[in-house]
């Protein structure tokens, strides 16, 4: 695959999926790291807590993802010294489009999903191409399976055009177990085109009450 | 103690051999309200009075954590207290970034000790005029650190520094041996009697101090008032206290441990 000698870049697959809830928020990403036709790990977690209401999953070149999660990390750790507080989605997600466009010209190769809970405990989730352009939407899908998974939640989940007035939310009305459920089978879906995607399913919920883990099998082939 | 003819610049020496401006930045740190650190073998504990310029002001804090594992009480120029806090913050996390672990306390100091080295051979610096507990616990296990203005730093069983912390001093170094196998109430406790000398006399109340503790499966936290005010509660409660038990103990060692930092006058006490 590599055929120049500079080619600083290598894509390991996978991909992320976050929905918005009203109290709460999904964020989940298969397992899978694999580099060309091959498998390198069944098992490698694409999402990183960097909050208690924050959470993202990033998919693309894991040299990349691994610096950008430490990064912001890093940086979530010198806010809480500096303000004595924890860091709002919202503000983490600024951050993430700042850091992310820091390197225009040597992009971080990672395609993120930010999710967690806004300031007034609702779900929200960002949305990011590979230097830092984002935007806050209902529901998001990023990396090798987002061509197979987006227009799936477009159907169930799309929200009245924001052009109709009265302003309508992008959260889901759906609830929590509902989501959930959404998000297994859509990835169950991928997972049987997408070569990139499979192995296992990690799905993390934030809700007012923390921040819950769960995990599916998917096929692994 | 006004040594006005070779104290214009920190990079001028007196004929003894001193320099003065390092000197004078000690004496800040006298001047500081008190603070009062101890450690065990798994824990250690910081503890600081609090005192406000006047009845309307907040009091200025004294406590701060420089990462999960450690954390500093300064007493002096609390404002080079802020800074070097920062600093000490930052090293913690660029020490986590690169090698994935937390920086060990050791090295953290001798890290401090040489930025503050830096600003007693510049002609247009001068010295940090705060002194620093650093305490914290890593591999090793629990340590306490007193960092000077001059760039030098010593580790401690138990210390104190500040004003009145004299009394403080000399209640540690009855019971300082003791330490190492101490619970962290003990150690909680003995902080807060320590702090409670260098009141001369003041009611020691949970609003009257800070305290903070580190240890084994224990991040670097300040302790509640609440919990405080009901250590303080029992101490009240057990007559007299450990003043009247240390009567009988062996007489102290007037060694390095627990009370270095002696008089302004000879020896210059950086050369210690």
């Amino acid at each position: 695959m590599a055929l120049r000698g500079d080619w600083m870049y290598e894509n390991n697959g996978g991909t992320c999926v976050a929905i918005a809830g009203i109290d709460y928020c999904v964020v989940a990403a298969d397992t899978r790291l694999s580099v060309g036709y091959n498998i390198l790990t069944r098992d490698h977690s694409k999402i990183c807590s960097l909050a208690d209401k924050c959470v993202l999953a990033s998919s693309g070149f894991q040299g990349d993802i691994r610096a950008l999660h430490k990064n912001l990390a890093a940086r979530h750790l010198l806010y809480q010294h500096q303000h004595n507080k924890q860091m709002s989605c919202p503000a983490m997600g600024q951050l993430l489009s700042n850091t992310l466009y820091y390197k225009r010209f040597f992009p971080y190769y990672a395609f993120n999903v930010l999710g967690g809970l806004d300031n007034e405990g609702k779900g929200c989730v960002y949305t990011y191409d590979a230097v830092g352009s984002y935007e806050r939407v209902g529901y998001s899908a990023q990396g090798s399976g987002s061509t197979l998974i987006m227009p799936v939640l477009d159907n169930q989940l799309k929200s009245p055009s924001p052009l109709l007035l009265p302003a309508r939310d992008a959260v889901t009305p759906l609830s929590e177990t509902e989501a959930v459920d959404l998000v297994k089978d859509v990835f169950a879906s991928a997972t049987e085109r997408d070569i990139y995607t499979g192995d296992k399913l990690e799905i993390v919920v934030i809700n007012a009450s923390g921040i819950k883990r769960e995990y599916l099998e998917l096929r692994k082939d | 103690m006004f040594r006005n003819q070779y104290d214009t610049d920190v990079t001028t020496w007196s004929p003894a051999g001193r320099l003065f401006q390092v000197e004078y930045a000690m004496e800040a740190v006298k001047q500081g309200s008190a603070a009062v650190g101890l450690r065990s073998k798994t824990h250690a504990v910081l503890a600081a009075v609090n005192k406000a310029a006047s009845d309307l002001a907040s009091h200025q804090r004294k406590l701060f954590r420089a990462d999960q594992h450690v954390g500093v009480a300064i007493a002096g120029l609390t404002a080079d207290g802020r800074v070097l806090s920062r600093f000490l913050r930052n090293e913690c996390i660029n020490h986590s970034f690169v090698y994935e672990s937390p920086l060990p306390v050791a090295r953290l100091v001798v890290q401090l000790a040489d930025k503050a080295q830096v600003c007693t051979q510049r002609s247009w610096k001068r010295p940090y005029g705060v002194g620093l507990l650093v305490a914290g616990l890593d591999e090793t296990g629990a340590h306490l650190y007193y960092n000077c203005p001059s760039g030098n730093y010593f580790e401690y069983q138990a210390f104190a520094i500040g004003s009145r912390s004299q009394a403080a001093k000399t209640f540690l170094e009855r019971r300082f041996e003791a330490y190492d196998g101490y619970s962290r109430e003990e150690l909680i406790k003995d902080a807060l009697f320590a702090i409670k000398e260098t009141l001369q006399g003041e009611k020691l109340t949970s609003q009257l101090c800070t305290v903070a503790i580190v240890g084994e499966g224990e991040a670097f936290h300040i302790i509640d008032q609440q919990t405080i005010q009901d250590y303080i509660d029992a101490m009240e409660l057990s007559t007299g206290g450990p003043e009247e038990e240390a009567a009988a103990e062996a007489p102290p060692s007037a060694e390095a441990q627990g009370g270095g930092e002696g008089a302004s006058s000879e020896p210059a006490p950086m050369d210690i």
